[in-house]
């Protein structure tokens, strides 16, 4: 019993900062290129399993701010943290570890075009040296979260653009990276696409306990995602639910950014509420 | 920026991207299955032209130097003419601005093209290192093909060189052979190997520098793809004329 217990605390004591640390933190972040300030004093944080979502025009910094949490940027000042980690000023190779467990989705997806399907999840598999048999079942078992399984001896070339994002989501997550970076992902893409991608990043946000960051400008994606949620029924089906009056989803939060600047962050519902000019025009495009 | 100080930096990036080679090679992971594939796209996808490039090359060297030779009553030399300068000169040289012309183009205009679809990106975020994975293979293949494809340029040259004297002015194979022999020195063959090893270690750096430092979209690619061929080629003729005054005092030859 008393053995036990001693299980219990030291689980409690190993699981609690993880809860507590954020995945995400940037703080006071400083970043301009030649003259043109791209970020401008930025600060916020992503808790585990939470969504943040990042509005803003094009070129207002937002796309910035992901290359920054992989450290294919590195700011002029301020700290970014990773998992209460400060990656700010790692070298390339020390960078190389933290992004083993980040997964980023690129906006047109960003497949090798010389390599097959499989071989473009499979990729970060192949480069850690894993055995051929164990890559084959994690890469079906990616293609099937995507629902892309027949495509797996495809060239990303035969691929329509929908397909080429839904393979380059599943390159990112092979190896279950607790973060998640995406990156317009449903750019130009269809309705019914557009809507199938923001499912996946549903489902992993509900079912997978992953933080991340979706920066995206289009408003229905902000419908989708702050107020549906994931959850399994009795079949074990996945299925999808709209919050109403007795669950309101607090795991998604949205941050909006003008000119290198937040100028707001907090819920949908107060998004929609602001009287903010900026803000009103984003949402009602005029 | 002023065109200097342009200049400068960039002399930095190379510099830079050469240290990263190397550091590269003295740890794992190496990329041996790139480099293979590399070695195969750049030594055996090049050789017809070579081969043709060479042979025409050895033929109107005899076709132009024959007559004269004649006219001093030296034809018989033209062996030794045609071989020592393809050997010394040409055939390094000539290689060199084909493969940087064929390759070189098409270095910058891949690693280009993925900088500018962000397949570069992608390759940091999966945790690989472009320069080892894409760089380094490209050089080494280059450094190892350029003199085999001299070779090849050299041997297909002297055959041109040969056919077009038999041919054309009834000049005897085994008068051209024997000329030939007379005018090969071991001096000659080392330098005009180390010769196209340095051009391929040219081609290759600002090829994949200028590749990946595209910006600027599709019009980029097209812009640094021209940039690395007109680039490696000048450098190319340049560093020939350093390389040949080196050698010449190094390994002293006779003429």
């Amino acid at each position: 019993m008393d053995s036990f217990d001693k299980k219990i605390s030291a689980n409690e004591k190993t699981n609690r900062p993880d809860r507590v640390i954020p995945a995400i933190e940037f703080r006071d972040v400083h970043l301009s290129f030649d003259d043109k300030k791209v970020l401008d004093g930025v600060s916020f944080t992503v808790r585990r399993g939470e969504t943040k979502l990042i509005l803003g025009r094009s070129g207002g910094g937002k796309s910035t701010t992901i290359r920054l949490v992989l450290g294919l940027l590195k700011p002029d000042s301020g700290q970014i943290l990773i998992d209460g980690e400060d990656i700010t000023n790692y070298s390339e190779a020390q960078m190389m570890d933290v992004r083993q467990k980040i997964g980023m989705v690129f906006q047109e997806g960003a497949l090798f075009d010389s390599l097959s399907v499989y071989e473009n999840v499979a990729y970060r598999l192949h480069e850690q040296g894993v055995e051929e048999e164990e890559v084959e079942s994690e890469v079906r078992r990616m293609l099937q979260f995507v629902d892309l399984e027949d495509a797996i001896e495809k060239m990303p070339s035969e691929l329509s653009g929908g397909m080429r994002r839904r393979v380059g989501i599943a390159r990112a997550l092979v190896g279950d990276p607790k973060i998640v970076l995406f990156d317009e992902p449903t750019a130009g893409l269809d309705p019914p696409t557009a809507r199938t991608i923001c499912e996946l990043a549903i489902k992993l946000r509900d079912l997978e306990d992953v933080s991340s960051i979706f920066v995206t400008h289009e408003m229905q994606n902000l419908g989708y995602l702050c107020s549906e949620y994931a959850t399994v029924d009795n079949d074990g089906q996945v299925i999808f639910e709209q919050e109403g009056e007795k669950l309101c989803l607090i795991n998604t939060e949205v941050i909006m950014f003008r000119d290198g600047k937040i100028i707001f962050s907090g819920k949908d519902e107060e998004l929609r509420r602001s009287d903010d000019r900026f803000i009103q025009r984003f949402i009602n495009g005029r | 920026m002023n065109p200097f100080l342009r200049f400068l930096s960039e002399l930095q990036d190379i510099t830079l991207m050469i240290w990263s080679v190397l550091v590269g090679l003295t740890k794992s992971p190496r990329y041996f299955k790139e480099m293979f594939q590399q070695m195969d796209l750049i030594g055996v996808g090049s050789i017809p032209i070579i081969l043709l490039t060479g042979f025409f090359t050895g033929g109107v060297l005899t076709l132009q130097s024959y007559p004269t030779l004649a006219y001093y009553g030296g034809q018989s030399e033209t062996g030794m003419l045609v071989t020592s300068t393809l050997i010394r000169e040409l055939g390094p040289v000539l290689t060199a601005l084909m493969v940087a012309g064929r390759i070189g183009s098409a270095i910058s205009a891949e690693l280009g093209s993925m900088v500018v679809s962000q397949q570069i990106d992608a390759m940091r975020a999966l945790g690989t290192d472009p320069i080892r994975k894409l760089v380094t293979p490209r050089i080494i293949a280059l450094l190892l093909m350029a003199p085999l494809l001299t070779v090849t340029a050299d041997i297909f040259g002297i055959m041109g060189g040969a056919i077009a004297g038999n041919q054309i002015y009834g000049h005897d194979y085994n008068v051209f052979i024997n000329s030939m022999r007379n005018g090969i020195e071991i001096e000659h063959i080392i330098g005009g190997m180390i010769k196209p090893i340095a051009f391929g270690f040219i081609i290759g750096v600002i090829s994949c520098h200028k590749g990946l430092g595209t910006t600027g979209g599709t019009v980029g690619v097209g812009r640094s793809t021209t940039n690395a061929v007109v680039l490696s080629s000048i450098v190319v003729i340049i560093a020939d004329f350093f390389l040949s005054r080196v050698i010449q005092t190094v390994l002293v030859t006779r003429y």
